[in-house]
C-alpha cells in the first residue's frame, strides 16, 4: 500500500505521469488530425455470415437466426445498444433506410428489454427482427470491435460490406448503393 | 460602446498578466528581487479588469445588442431576461471569458490575503497563475473575441439551444467552472512550491481552502448536472457515463483524492510529492475535461459548443501547461525531501488507500472515455457504455467504501484494527441484516445489492467518529467529514434503490385510460395544446393517485416545439414523495393503424431516487462545514501569531527604553 506513496517511488515512476500525458496528447492529436474516413475493409467482407441463432430481444418481435439472412434478398444487419451514444446519432439514418424499403435486422448487445424498448420509443424503430446478444458472443464472432456497426449482407448470407461506427446522413446513399450491388 | 470597454479591459488584463508573469519570475532571481513588489498589485488589478470585461459581456447580452456577433449568434430578443443573461456563458467565447474572469479573480484574491507562505513561493505561485491565464487570454483575444462586432447588425438573433433554456442549466456551467478554476489555484500553488522547494505543511494549509472550495463547487455542479440530465433529457436515467459527464467527474475524483492527501500533508507532513502530483493532476483533469467537451472529439449527448479548431488551441494550451508542470515535477520531485513515515494500519494508511482507489477509478473513467479515440486510432469506431464503467468502477469503489468506514477512527501514524473493531460490530450487524433482508426480498442484482448493503453500513459507520466526543466542542472540520461521508452513504442508497426497484411502463393510452405503475394509478385525462414565450407544446393532463386512497394530483408533461432554433424537447413531469419520485414523459401520437387517438406516455416509479442528489448536496454541505472550520482556525492562528509578534515587539521596546 505504501508502495504507491512517494517514500519508495522509484525514479522511473516520477517520469510516468509525463509519459502517460504525452501518450494522451499523441492519441488526441491523431484523433484531431485524422480525416473522417470510416471505410475500413474488414477481413469478414466476402465471407459468409457466421452461424448464430439469437433469442428475441423483445417479446413481440422474432429473434435473429443467421439462416434468415440467406433468404435471397439483401439485408442490413445493425449492431446496436440502448446505452450507446452514437447509436442515437445514427437512428434517423436507419429510419430513412427503413422507409426506403431496406430490411434491417438488429442485434442488440448487452441490453435489457426495458431500456431497449425505451430506446426504440425515443429514437424510432427500423428493425424487422431483433436478436438479443446478451454476452456479446455474436458481436465477437462477427469481428466487431464495438457498437454501432452495420453489415450489408447479400441474399446468400455473404457479407458484402462492413460499416464501422455510426451511419451519418452522408453514408445513406452509399449504403443504398452497396445494397443494390448485393442484390445483383 | 460597452463592447469596446469590455474588449479594452480584456486587453489590459492580458497585459497585466504578462507583467505578473515576468515580474514574478524575475523576482525569483537575485538581480530582479526589486520587481517582486509589482506582482501582488498586478494580480489584483488583473482580477478586477477581467471582471469588468465579463460584466460588459453580460450587459450586451441583457440588452440584446445584436451588433455584437456573439449576441446575434446565440441570443434572441424574445428570450426571458434570465436566459439572456445565462446565454452569456452558454456559448464558447462567453464561457472562456468566464473562465479567465474567475481565474483572474482567484489570483487577485490569493495576492490580497495569502501571507502565510514565504514570499518567494507566493511570487512563483502568482507567476504560474499568470502563465496559465495568459494562454486563455491569448485564446480569447486571438481566436475567439467575444466582443466582435457584426456590421450590419441583424434584425433578430439566432436563439439559444432550447435544451439550455432551463434555470438549472443556467447556473450549472458557472458552478463547474468555479470548481475547475479553484483547482487552477491549487495547481499554481503546486508549481510555486515545486519551484521554490517549499513543499510542506504550510504549503498544504495555504492550498487546502482552495481545494476544498473547488471541490464543493464541483460536487454541487455534478449533482446539479446529473439532476438536469435526469429531468431535462427525459430518458429517466441520472448518469449516462457520457464524455461530458465524465469530464466533470474526473476532476472531482482527482480533487477528492487531493483533498485527503493535502490533509495528511497539513497535519502530518507526509505524502509530499504525491500531493503536489495530485495538484497537477486535478487541474489537468479540468483542462482535459474542457478539451474533450469543447473539441467535439468524442460523440456526446450533450456537448453544445463544439469546434475542432478550438479543440486544437485548447490542446496546445494543455500540452504547454500540463506538460511543463509534469516536467517540472519530474525534475524536482526527487529533491522534495521525504516526508514523515507511517505504518500501514494508520489514518495515513487508510487515506493513502483511499487515494489509490480514487486514482484507480479516475484511471478507469479516463481510459473508458478515451477508449473510443484509441480504437479509432487503430481504425475502429466504438462506444463504451455502462457495461464497462459500472462494474469496473465498482471494483474499486467498494473496497474504498469499506476503508472509508474504518479510516476516520484510526489514529495517525500507527494503530491496530482491534482498537476500532469493537465500534464496527454494530454497523457490521446492520450490513448482515440488510443483506439477509434483501436476499429474502429477492430479485436484486449484484451491484445494487452491494450498494444497498454498503450504504446501510456506511451510514452508521460514518457517524462513529462523533462517538465519545462532546458534540458542542467537536471541530467544524470533523462535522464536515462526518456529513460528507454520511452524504456518500445517502447517495449510494439512492443509486442502488433506483437501479434495484424502479418500475417502468410504456403505454399507448387513449384519453380516459388508467395505467398502473408500482403503487400509482395514472389516468390520462386530456391532451391540450399550450404556448410559451418561444415555444408551443402538447401537454398531457395526468391525474395520478398513490395507493388506493391517496389524494389525486395533476401532472402535466409536455412535448415542446421551439421555433428559434427549431427543435423538439420533452418536458418531463415529476412528482416527489418522501419515498421516491413519479416521472412522466409525453411522447408523440402513437404510430400505426392501432395508434389512432393514442398517445405514447412513459411512466417510471423510482423509489428513493431523490436521495442521490440529496446525498450529493450533503457531501457538498460537509465540504462547506469543513471549509468554514479550516478558515476560522486559520484566522484564529493568524490573529494569535499577530498578538505574539506585537507582544514581543513591545517587550523589545520596553527593554530598549530600560
Amino acid at each position: 500500500m505504501t508502495g504507491t506513496s512517494p517514500h519508495t517511488a522509484p525514479r522511473w515512476a516520477i517520469w510516468l505521469p509525463l509519459a502517460l500525458f504525452l501518450a494522451f496528447v499523441v492519441l488526441v492529436l491523431i484523433g484531431l488530425l485524422r480525416p473522417a474516413d470510416r471505410n475500413v475493409t474488414s477481413a469478414l467482407v466476402g465471407k459468409p455470415m457466421p452461424a448464430f441463432n439469437l433469442p428475441p430481444a423483445l417479446p413481440a418481435r422474432p429473434g435473429l437466426d443467421s439462416k434468415i439472412l440467406a433468404n435471397g434478398k439483401p439485408h442490413l444487419v445493425n449492431i446496436f445498444a440502448s446505452w450507446c451514444v452514437p447509436c442515437r446519432v445514427e437512428a434517423p439514418q436507419l429510419g430513412v433506410l427503413a422507409a426506403r424499403g431496406v430490411p434491417i435486422e438488429g442485434i442488440s448487445v448487452r441490453d435489457s428489454t426495458e431500456n431497449l424498448q425505451a430506446f426504440l420509443e425515443e429514437n424510432g424503430d427500423p428493425f424487422q427482427r431483433i436478436g438479443a446478444d446478451d454476452d456479446g458472443k455474436v458481436q465477437l464472432a462477427l469481428g466487431s470491435s464495438g457498437v454501432p456497426e452495420t453489415y450489408v449482407v447479400d441474399g446468400k448470407g455473404t457479407i458484402i460490406y462492413q460499416h464501422i461506427g455510426e451511419i451519418r446522413p452522408e453514408h445513406v446513399e452509399m449504403l443504398l448503393e452497396k445494397l443494390k450491388e448485393a442484390s445483383r | 460602446m460597452t463592447a469596446e470597454i469590455g474588449l479594452a479591459a480584456l486587453w489590459l488584463a492580458a497585459g497585466l498578466a504578462v507583467l505578473q508573469l515576468l515580474a514574478g519570475s524575475l523576482a525569483l532571481t537575485r538581480r530582479g528581487e526589486a520587481l517582486g513588489g509589482a506582482v501582488r498589485p498586478a494580480a489584483v488589478v488583473q482580477g478586477v479588469l477581467s471582471l469588468v470585461a465579463f460584466l460588459c459581456l453580460i450587459y450586451v447580452f441583457a440588452v440584446t445588442d445584436l451588433s455584437v456577433k456573439l449576441v446575434a449568434l446565440n441570443s434572441h430578443s424574445m428570450k426571458p431576461l434570465v436566459f439572456k443573461i445565462a446565454g452569456t456563458w452558454g456559448n464558447h467565447e462567453g464561457s472562456m471569458l468566464l473562465w479567465v474572469t474567475v481565474m483572474g479573480m482567484a489570483g487577485g484574491f490569493v495576492a490580497l490575503i495569502e501571507r502565510r507562505l514565504p514570499e518567494r513561493t507566493i511570487l512563483a505561485t502568482l507567476a504560474g497563475q499568470a502563465f496559465v491565464s495568459l494562454g486563455f487570454y491569448a485564446f480569447l483575444l486571438i481566436a475567439s473575441n467575444p466582443f466582435e462586432r457584426l456590421s450590419p447588425a441583424p434584425r433578430e438573433g439566432n436563439g439559444l439551444n432550447p435544451l439550455l433554456q432551463d434555470l438549472g442549466l443556467a447556473f450549472h456551467p458557472p458552478t463547474l467552472y468555479l470548481g475547475y478554476v479553484g483547482l487552477s489555484v491549487a495547481f499554481s500553488f503546486a508549481i510555486g512550491a515545486l519551484v521554490t522547494r517549499e513543499v510542506g505543511p504550510a504549503f498544504a494549509r495555504a492550498m487546502r481552502p482552495w481545494v476544498l472550495a473547488a471541490w464543493i463547487f464541483l460536487t454541487v455542479g455534478i449533482t446539479a448536472g446529473s439532476y438536469w440530465a435526469y429531468y431535462e433529457l427525459g430518458w429517466g436515467g441520472w448518469w449516462f457515463w457520457d464524455p461530458v459527464e465524465n469530464a466533470s467527474l474526473m476532476p472531482w475524483l482527482a480533487a477528492t483524492a487531493l483533498l485527503h492527501s493535502v490533509s495528511v500533508l497539513a497535519s502530518r507532513d507526509a505524502l509530499r510529492a504525491w500531493t503536489v502530483m495530485l495538484g497537477v493532476v486535478a487541474f489537468s483533469m479540468s483542462m482535459i475535461g474542457t478539451f474533450l467537451v469543447r473539441s467535439g472529439i468524442l460523440t456526446s449527448v450533450h456537448a453544445f459548443a463544439v469546434d475542432p479548431e478550438r479543440g486544437s488551441f485548447i490542446l496546445a494550451l494543455l500540452a504547454i501547461n500540463i506538460g511543463g508542470a509534469l516536467i517540472l515535477f519530474a525534475l524536482r520531485a526527487a529533491t522534495v525531501t521525504e516526508g514523515e513515515r507511517f505504518a500501514l494500519i494508520s489514518r495515513e494508511g487508510a487515506l493513502v488507500f483511499n487515494n489509490v482507489m480514487l486514482s484507480a477509478i479516475l484511471g478507469i473513467v479516463l481510459f473508458g472515455t478515451l477508449y473510443p479515440l484509441l480504437a479509432e486510432a487503430m481504425g475502429a469506431k466504438v462506444s463504451v457504455g455502462p457495461p464497462y464503467f459500472n462494474p469496473m468502477s465498482a471494483l474499486f469503489a467498494f473496497p474504498m467504501l469499506l476503508v472509508l468506514a474504518v479510516g476516520p477512527m484510526l489514529r495517525w501514524r500507527r494503530d491496530k484494527f482491534v482498537r476500532v473493531g469493537k465500534a464496527l460490530v454494530l454497523p457490521g450487524m446492520l450490513v448482515v441484516a440488510a443483506g439477509l433482508g434483501l436476499l429474502i426480498w429477492g430479485g436484486v442484482a449484484l451491484l445494487p445489492f452491494l450498494g444497498l448493503v454498503f450504504a446501510v453500513g456506511l451510514a452508521l459507520a460514518s457517524l462513529l467518529p462523533l462517538k465519545g466526543r462532546s458534540l458542542r466542542r467537536t471541530p467544524l472540520a470533523v462535522w464536515g467529514m462526518v456529513t460528507a461521508h454520511f452524504g456518500i452513504a445517502v447517495a449510494l442508497f439512492g443509486m442502488s434503490c433506483e437501479s434495484a426497484f424502479t418500475v417502468e411502463r410504456l403505454v399507448a393510452a387513449k384519453v380516459g385510460d388508467v395505467t398502473e405503475v408500482g403503487p400509482w394509478a395514472i389516468k390520462l385525462d386530456a391532451i391540450e395544446p399550450v404556448a410559451g414565450p418561444n415555444w408551443t407544446a402538447l401537454e398531457a393532463r395526468l391525474l395520478v393517485r398513490y395507493g388506493a386512497d391517496g389524494k389525486v394530483v395533476r401532472l402535466t408533461p409536455q412535448s415542446r416545439s421551439f421555433w428559434a432554433p427549431p427543435q423538439q424537447t420533452s418536458e418531463s413531469a415529476l412528482l416527489t414523495r418522501w419515498n421516491g419520485q413519479l416521472y412522466a414523459v409525453l411522447g408523440g401520437e402513437a404510430a400505426g393503424e392501432t395508434g389512432e387517438g393514442r398517445w405514447q406516455v412513459r411512466l417510471w416509479w423510482k423509489p428513493f431516487v431523490p436521495m442521490i442528489w440529496l446525498g450529493g448536496l450533503l457531501v457538498a454541505f460537509g465540504g462547506v462545514l469543513a471549509l468554514m472550520g479550516r478558515v476560522a482556525s486559520d484566522l484564529r492562528r493568524t490573529i494569535a501569531r499577530g498578538r505574539v509578534a506585537d507582544r514581543q515587539e513591545s517587550r523589545a521596546l520596553l527593554k530598549e527604553r530600560a
